[in-house]
C-alpha cells in the first residue's frame, strides 16, 4: 500500500488543524494529520477556562471549544484523513515519514510538502536548576492541568507556583476552584510574564500573593514536598543571602517557559534559531529544507492560539502551493534582523519575489511604556508602530505591506525605540 | 506476613552489592530471601552514581578494594551479556593539568601495574586532545590512558542481577524493612524485619549506609558507616558526544575529583563532589554543590552545556573509616557476614565481592551445592527503539502495545512499560518504571509520559490512580479531588 499525501502535518493541536484546513483550501486534494494523542485539539483539549478566539472568531471559548471549531472542519471534509495515537519515529529529507501506531504497526508516509506542528513542551526543574530535594509533588503546570482536567485528580492540596507564566496563573485559578490553597506565585523576574489579563482574573481576584524578583532556593520533603524555601534575587537573579523564608506546601508547580518541540526538525536537518528555539523560516512558513513548513508553537511560542491558527493556515496554504507546484521557483532572500530592545523577529527571512503583506511576530527585551516599533531597510526607516505598552510576555504584530517589502531591498531591521 | 518464613540466607538490602550476593548465591541449593525496605530496588548509593566500571588503579595493591575491582570488571564482560544490560568499555584518562601533576600519573601507572590492571599507559598532552578534542587545550601534562574501564546504568545492573536472581529461585521482599539481626548464644537465628520475623542461620549485611546500624543490634559495633555526598548534573543526549571516555582529573586525597563522562545511554554527566554529612538520608542538591562541580568540570572542558542540564541530583557513599571496604565474617557473631563500607569502586567490585562473600559462608558452614538448573542468563529485553523497522512490525503484530509510544523522548513503547511491571523483580512506582525502561528520563522529565506511566501502573497493579507513587513509600503523586460540601467523595 502506497501512502502517498499532497500535505502532511505532524501534530494535531490547534496548529495542525488550521494547517490541515488551510491547505485543503488552497488546493491540496489528500492532507494527513498525524497525532500522538487519542484525540485531535492538542493542549487545547485540557485549557477548559474561557478566553480563546477572541481575534480569531470573535468571540470567546473554551480551549476544547476553540478546538472543536476546527475537528468539525476537518471531520466533514474527506479531503483529510486522521491517524491518532500514532507517533511519528523519523522524516527523511525526501520527505517520507515513519510513523508507528498500535492498529497498524509503522507505517512510511510520502508527502508532496511536510509541516512541522509539534508545539512545544514545558521547561522542567533541570533547566532552571532549582536545589533540594526530589520527593513527589513538584509538577510541570501543564501536566498538572492534565491531571485536573483532563484525568480527575489534584496534585496538591496546598501549593506554591514558581513562575508566573500564563499556564502557572491559569493553574493557581483552577486550582483554588477545586478547593486547594495557593500559597503564592513566585516570580525570580522584576516583572510578571503573563498577559495581564491573566494577572488580574487568576491571582488578585483570589488574593494570591506574587513574589515578583524572588525564587525558590530549596525544595523540602523526602517522600512528599513538604515546603520550599524561597528567596529574593538581585538584579542578576543571584540569590541574595538573608532574604530566605519558607513556604509549608504539599505540591510545586513550575511554569517556567515552554521550549518549541523540534527533535524531529532538527533531526531532518532543519537550521534553528538560537533565539526561539523554533526553525528559521520565511514568511511562508518554509524552513531551511524546501518543502518543510513549520506552524505554531514549534516555530516560536505564543500567547495566543489565534496566531497559532494563524500562522497555520499560512503554512498550510504554501504547503499546498508547494505539493502542487505553484510556489515560486526563484527565491530571493532578505534577512530580518532583530536590534535593540526587540529578542526576536518571525519570520526571520522574506522571499521578495512572494507577493503579498508580511505580518512581523516579535517580542520586545523588556517592558517598556511609549515606545515604538520601528522598521527599517537599507534604505531607511520603512514603517514606524507606536505603542503604548511592550512586554516581553505579549507578542507584537506589525504588518509590512508589499510595497515596503520591495523598498528594503537588502535586509530588514527591527528596533524598539524608546 | 501470615507464615512462618524461613531461609537458608537473608540477605539485607537491595543495591548492586546485595543483588550481585543474591545472583551469585542462587547458583546453589539454597533458600534465600533479600529484603529491601524500599519500594523498588537500588534505591539507596545504587541509583545515584558515576555508573563506572573503573579500570582499578586507584586502590593500594593490599587493600581488598583493588583486588575485587580488577576482578569484577574481568566479570561484567560476561556477566553483562548474560544478564542483558548494557555496558561500553570505553576507557578512562586521568588527565594531568600541567608537569607538576604528572608524577601522580606516574604513580597510578605503577599501583594499576601493580593491581594487574592490564593496558595502562601515559600518553601526552597531544595525543589526549586527539582522543578528546573538547578538552581544555590547559591540559599540558598529558594522561593515565585505562582501556579496561567502562561505563554502566548502575541500576539497570542491579535489575539485571535480582531478575535473575529471581528466576533462580531467591525470594525478593521490598517494603520489608530489617529492623535487628537475632542471635542467640553468640549465633545468627535470623532477622526481626517490618513484616515479621524470618528465620535464618546466615545473615549477609549488605544494608550500605544502615550497614553499621544492623550490625550493632546483633551486638557487633565494630565498623560505622560515614555518608558522604556526592552531587551530579546531568546532560541531554544531545551533548552526549562531548567526551568519548571517562575523564578524570588527577585525584586528592578524598575522591577521585570532579569527572566528567558519558553515560552508557548516550547522555553526559559531571560530578560528584564529596562531602562528609550526618543524615543518611539526605540526597539533596545544593546550591554550593552544584556551583563546585560546574567549576571543576570547568578545568576539564572549557565550556559545560548548562542549558542541557535535563536533571541534578545527589547520592550518598557508604564509606568506612579506613576507606577499605569491610567484607569478612563477624568477629562476634557466627553467621554473619558483612558486605559494608562499600563505595567506589564498589560498582565494578559487586560481583567480585559476591563471589567473596560466598566463599565466607562457606567457611562459615554454609554448603554451596551447585544448582544442576540454574539458569545463567535473562531472557532478552525488548527496546523497540533500537529494532529493525520488520521487527518493529512482528512486534506489534503480536502485541499492539509496542505501537504506542509512551516516553516520545526515549521512544519507550507501553509494552514495555507493561514488561518492566510484570518483570522477575518488576516496577511498583514511576520512578521503578522510569528505571527500568528509560521512561521519563529524557529532556521532557517526564512532562508528558509522566501521567500516561502513573495510568498505565494503576491499571496494571490494579490500584486506584492516587495509589501510585514517585518512588519512596509515602510518595504518592495525585490526591482524588476534595469533596464539595455535602458529596461523597469517590473514584472507581
Amino acid at each position: 500500500m502506497i501512502n502517498r499525501y499532497d500535505v502532511v502535518v505532524i501534530g494535531g493541536g490547534p496548529a495542525g488543524l488550521a494547517t490541515a484546513h488551510s491547505a485543503r483550501q488552497n488546493g491540496a486534494e489528500k492532507v494527513l494529520i498525524i497525532e500522538r494523542d487519542r484525540e485531535l485539539g492538542g493542549i487545547l483539549q485540557q485549557c477548559i477556562h474561557n478566553g480563546f478566539g477572541l481575534h480569531h472568531f470573535g468571540e470567546e471559548l473554551t480551549g476544547p471549544g476553540y478546538a472543536h471549531r476546527y475537528i468539525k472542519l476537518i471531520e466533514n471534509d474527506p479531503g483529510v484523513t486522521v491517524l491518532l495515537d500514532t507517533m511519528v519515529l523519523q522524516v527523511f529529507e525526501n520527505k517520507t515519514i515513519l510513523a508507528v501506531s498500535p492498529d497498524q504497526g509503522v507505517i512510511q508516509i510520502e508527502a508532496g510538502a511536510v509541516v512541522y506542528t509539534m508545539g512545544c513542551r514545558e521547561r522542567t526543574r533541570a533547566a532552571i536548576r532549582v536545589s533540594g530535594d526530589r520527593p513527589a509533588g513538584v509538577f510541570t503546570a501543564g501536566a498538572a492541568q492534565r491531571m485536573v482536567n483532563m484525568e480527575g485528580y489534584l496534585p496538591g492540596k496546598s501549593v506554591v507556583i514558581l513562575g508566573s507564566g500564563d499556564i502557572g496563573l491559569i493553574m493557581a485559578r483552577r486550582l483554588s476552584l477545586e478547593g486547594a490553597s495557593v500559597k503564592a506565585v513566585i516570580e525570580i523576574m522584576p516583572y510578571s510574564n503573563g498577559l495581564t489579563r491573566n494577572m488580574v482574573q487568576c491571582l488578585e481576584d483570589y488574593d494570591i500573593p506574587l513574589y515578583l524578583s524572588h525564587t525558590i532556593a530549596a525544595i523540602h520533603g523526602k517522600d512528599r514536598v513538604q515546603g520550599v524555601t524561597c528567596a529574593k534575587v538581585d538584579d542578576k537573579r543571584n540569590l541574595i543571602p538573608g532574604t530566605e523564608f519558607d513556604i509549608e506546601c504539599d505540591c510545586v508547580l513550575l511554569s517556567v517557559g515552554l521550549i518549541p518541540e523540534n527533535e524531529l526538525s532538527e533531526a531532518t536537518g532543519i537550521k534553528m534559531d538560537a533565539v526561539t528555539g523554533g526553525p528559521i523560516v520565511d514568511q511562508m512558513r518554509q524552513t531551511s529544507l524546501p518543502g518543510f513548513f513549520a506552524a505554531g508553537n514549534v516555530v516560536h511560542v505564543h500567547d495566543l492560539v489565534d496566531w497559532v491558527s494563524e500562522e497555520g493556515e499560512i503554512a498550510g496554504k504554501y504547503a499546498a502551493l508547494y505539493a502542487q507546484n505553484k510556489l515560486s521557483e526563484s527565491p530571493k532572500y532578505i534577512k530580518v534582523e532583530n536590534k535593540s530592545g526587540i529578542r526576536y523577529v518571525v519570520p526571520q527571512n522574506i522571499n521578495v519575489n512572494q507577493a503579498g503583506m508580511v505580518r512581523l511576530y516579535m517580542r520586545v527585551t523588556h517592558p517598556a511604556k511609549k515606545v515604538s516599533i520601528e522598521v527599517a531597510g537599507n534604505s531607511g526607516v520603512l514603517l514606524e508602530k507606536k505603542l503604548p505598552i511592550a512586554k516581553p510576555s505579549e507578542m507584537i504584530a506589525v504588518d509590512l505591506p508589499q510595497a515596503k517589502v520591495e523598498q528594503a531591498e537588502q535586509f530588514i531591521t527591527v528596533t524598539l525605540k524608546e | 506476613m501470615g507464615e512462618k518464613l524461613q531461609a537458608d540466607v537473608v540477605i539485607l538490602g537491595g543495591g548492586i552489592v546485595g543483588a550481585a550476593i543474591a545472583r551469585e548465591l542462587s547458583r546453589y541449593q539454597l533458600d534465600i530471601i533479600l529484603l529491601e525496605k524500599a519500594p523498588d530496588l537500588a534505591m539507596g548509593t545504587s541509583k545515584a552514581n558515576s555508573g563506572i566500571i573503573h579500570a582499578g588503579f586507584d586502590a593500594h595493591p593490599d587493600t581488598l578494594k583493588a583486588k575485587l575491582n580488577v576482578r569484577g570488571n574481568e566479570l561484567y564482560h560476561q556477566l553483562a551479556p548474560d544478564l542483558g544490560f548494557s555496558i561500553k568499555f570505553v576507557g578512562s584518562l586521568v588527565v594531568a593539568k600541567d608537569e607538576a601533576e604528572q608524577p601522580m600519573l606516574q604513580e597510578l601507572l605503577d599501583r594499576g601495574r601493580e593491581n594487574g590492571v592490564p593496558g595502562l599507559e601515559i600518553l601526552s598532552a597531544q595525543q589526549v586532545l586527539t582522543k578528546e578534542p573538547n578538552l581544555t587545550a590547559d591540559i599540558r601534562g598529558g594522561a593515565l590512558w585505562a582501556p579496561t574501564a567502562g561505563i554502566v546504568c548502575p541500576f539497570q545492573a542491579v535489575f539485571a542481577f535480582a531478575d535473575n536472581a529471581v528466576i533462580n529461585g531467591v525470594k525478593i521482599m521490598t517494603e520489608c524493612e530489617a529492623q535487628s539481626i537475632a542471635t542467640s548464644d553468640g549465633q545468627v537465628v535470623g532477622v526481626e524485619t517490618s513484616r515479621g520475623f524470618i528465620g535464618a542461620r546466615f545473615v549477609v549485611n549488605a544494608a550500605g549506609l544502615f550497614a553499621d546500624e544492623l550490625s550493632r543490634t546483633a551486638g557487633d559495633d565494630s565498623f560505622t558507616i560515614q555518608p558522604r555526598k556526592g552531587e551530579y548534573i546531568l546532560f541531554d543526549r544531545k551533548v552526549g558526544d562531548l567526551v568519548n571516555s571517562v575523564i578524570f582529573p588527577t585525584p586528592n586525597k578524598v575522591s577521585k575529583g570532579i569527572l566528567i563522562a558519558p553515560t552508557v545511554h548516550g547522555n553526559l554527566f559531571i560530578g560528584p563532589n564529596a562531602e562528609d554529612i550526618d543524615d543518611k538520608c539526605d540526597v539533596s542538591t545544593t546550591c554550593d554543590g552544584m556551583n563546585y562541580i560546574i567549576e571543576g568540570a570547568g578545568k576539564l572542558i572549557d565550556r559545560i552545556p548548562l542549558a542541557a542540564c535535563i536533571a541534578q541530583f545527589a547520592g550518598l557513599r557508604a564509606t568506612a573509616a579506613d576507606g577499605d571496604f569491610i567484607i569478612r565474617s563477624s568477629t562476634t557473631v557466627g553467621g554473619l557476614i558483612h558486605a559494608a563500607g562499600i563505595q567506589s569502586p564498589g560498582l565494578t567490585a559487586a560481583p567480585a565481592i559476591a563471589e567473596m562473600v560466598a566463599e565466607l559462608l562457606n567457611e562459615q558452614g554454609l554448603d554451596l551445592r551447585e544448582k544442576p538448573d540454574f539458569q545463567p542468563k535473562n531472557p532478552p529485553q525488548i527496546h523497540f527503539a533500537q529494532l529493525s523497522v520488520e521487527e518493529q512490525q512482528q512486534l506489534i503484530a503480536q502485541n499492539p502495545l509496542y505501537g504506542r509510544v509512551i516516553c516520545r523522548c526515549e521512544t519507550v513503547t507501553e509494552a514495555e512499560i507493561v514488561a518492566a511491571i510484570h518483570a522477575p523483580c518488576g516496577a511498583k512506582t514511576v520512578d521503578a518504571v522510569k528505571r527500568r525502561t528509560r521512561a521519563g528520563t529524557g529532556r521532557c522529565q517526564g512532562g508528558f509520559c509522566g501521567p500516561r506511566v502513573t495510568a498505565i501502573l494503576a491499571r496494571e497493579l490494579n490500584i486506584p490512580i492516587p495509589a501510585v507513587r514517585k518512588d519512596t513509600a509515602e510518595s504518592n503523586l495525585f490526591f482524588d479531588k476534595l469533596p464539595a460540601d455535602g458529596e461523597v467523595n469517590c473514584h472507581d
